[in-house]
């Protein structure tokens, strides 16, 4: 990942963050606007997660890695602490890899 | 999770400093998941940017929300404005007198900042330690935090459709198009919000 890509990203971060401080005397946030970006944060980070749980490069990723990712997801609905979430994920892709199961 | 991310980043293939100037300058954890994320599956820059900047439009509704509480001064301003994040503002928002407010905002920012790039220089470390990533299943960890992630931004049957809907399509358009690009595809299953509401009325919600 370049440097460039980093800095813009940071940059629309922060202006993002800064449009508050800044904008709060002059404009208001439309009514609405809040649970719509809530529900796009959801449906982006869902998606993200099924495509790469899912996919490698343009095909299937194999098995391993969508039991690992379904098993983090039973733990996060459990509201396990994150680290248990993390290295149930990669336990339960390693454990099946090491049983044959790609 | 600032160790995991560090570990990951690294043990993927990126540079050292990638993960650690990224936390340093972005400041914003699922935005790095998901940058990183996009580039690592062999997305764009570009793309890694987009669904980063995307995910961290909610960062704006909270800087309205803790205006008041970052003063004034322009430059406490500037460095509140760094600090806004998920949890700096739960944590303000918690509190009804104003002074305990401001004072659980900056508390809670600093030390999350600190935590957070310390965290990530050390998974760095850690991560590049780790040479086969396959073997210890480390590309389920990525997706796995994305998940955990988003599971507490589903509040309601509407969301649930619209993510399912979403992620069905961009899974669907992984094989046609490049990589980095089927993930902001998913945002089509945005329009489903409104579509699900009437459902209501029938009583059908369960």
């Amino acid at each position: 990942m370049p440097l460039v890509a980093i800095i813009a990203l940071a940059g629309i971060t922060y202006a993002f963050r800064l449009a508050g401080p800044l904008l709060r005397d002059r404009v208001r946030l439309p009514k609405g606007a809040d649970g719509l970006i809530t529900a796009a944060t959801a449906v982006l980070l869902v998606s993200l997660a099924a495509t790469q749980a899912l996919t490698q490069g343009h095909g299937f990723a194999g098995w391993a890695r969508p039991a690992g990712v379904a098993v983090a997801g039973l733990l996060a609905a459990r509201k396990a602490p994150f680290p248990v979430i993390v290295i149930a994920a990669a336990a339960t892709a390693a454990l099946l890899r090491l049983a044959g199961v790609s | 999770m600032g160790a995991s991310f560090g570990a990951i980043s690294v043990a993927g293939g990126l540079p050292w400093w990638v993960p650690v100037v990224m936390s340093l300058l972005v400041f914003a954890g699922g935005a790095q998941f998901a940058a990183t994320s996009v580039v690592l599956a062999g997305g764009s820059p570009v793309a890694a940017v987009a669904a980063g900047a995307l995910l961290n439009t909610r960062l704006a509704p909270y800087g309205f929300t803790v205006a008041s509480i970052t003063g004034r001064n322009w430059w406490t301003r500037l460095a509140g404005a760094q600090l806004t994040t998920d949890e700096s503002v739960a944590f303000a928002l918690r509190e009804t007198d104003e002074g305990q407010a401001r004072r659980a905002f900056w508390t809670c920012g600093a030390i999350l900042y600190a935590a957070w790039n310390v965290c990530v220089v050390l998974g760095v470390l850690a991560g590049t330690a780790i040479r086969n990533t396959a073997a210890f299943g480390l590309d389920a960890t990525f997706p796995a935090v994305l998940l955990a992630l988003a599971l507490p931004t589903i509040r309601d049957q509407r969301t649930r459709i619209a993510s399912g809907a979403g992620a069905a399509i961009a899974v669907a358009l992984t094989p046609v198009l490049p990589a980095g690009l089927p993930v902001l595809t998913s945002l089509a299953g945005l329009p489903l919000l409104a579509r699900a509401a009437p459902k209501r009325r029938n009583g059908g919600e369960d």
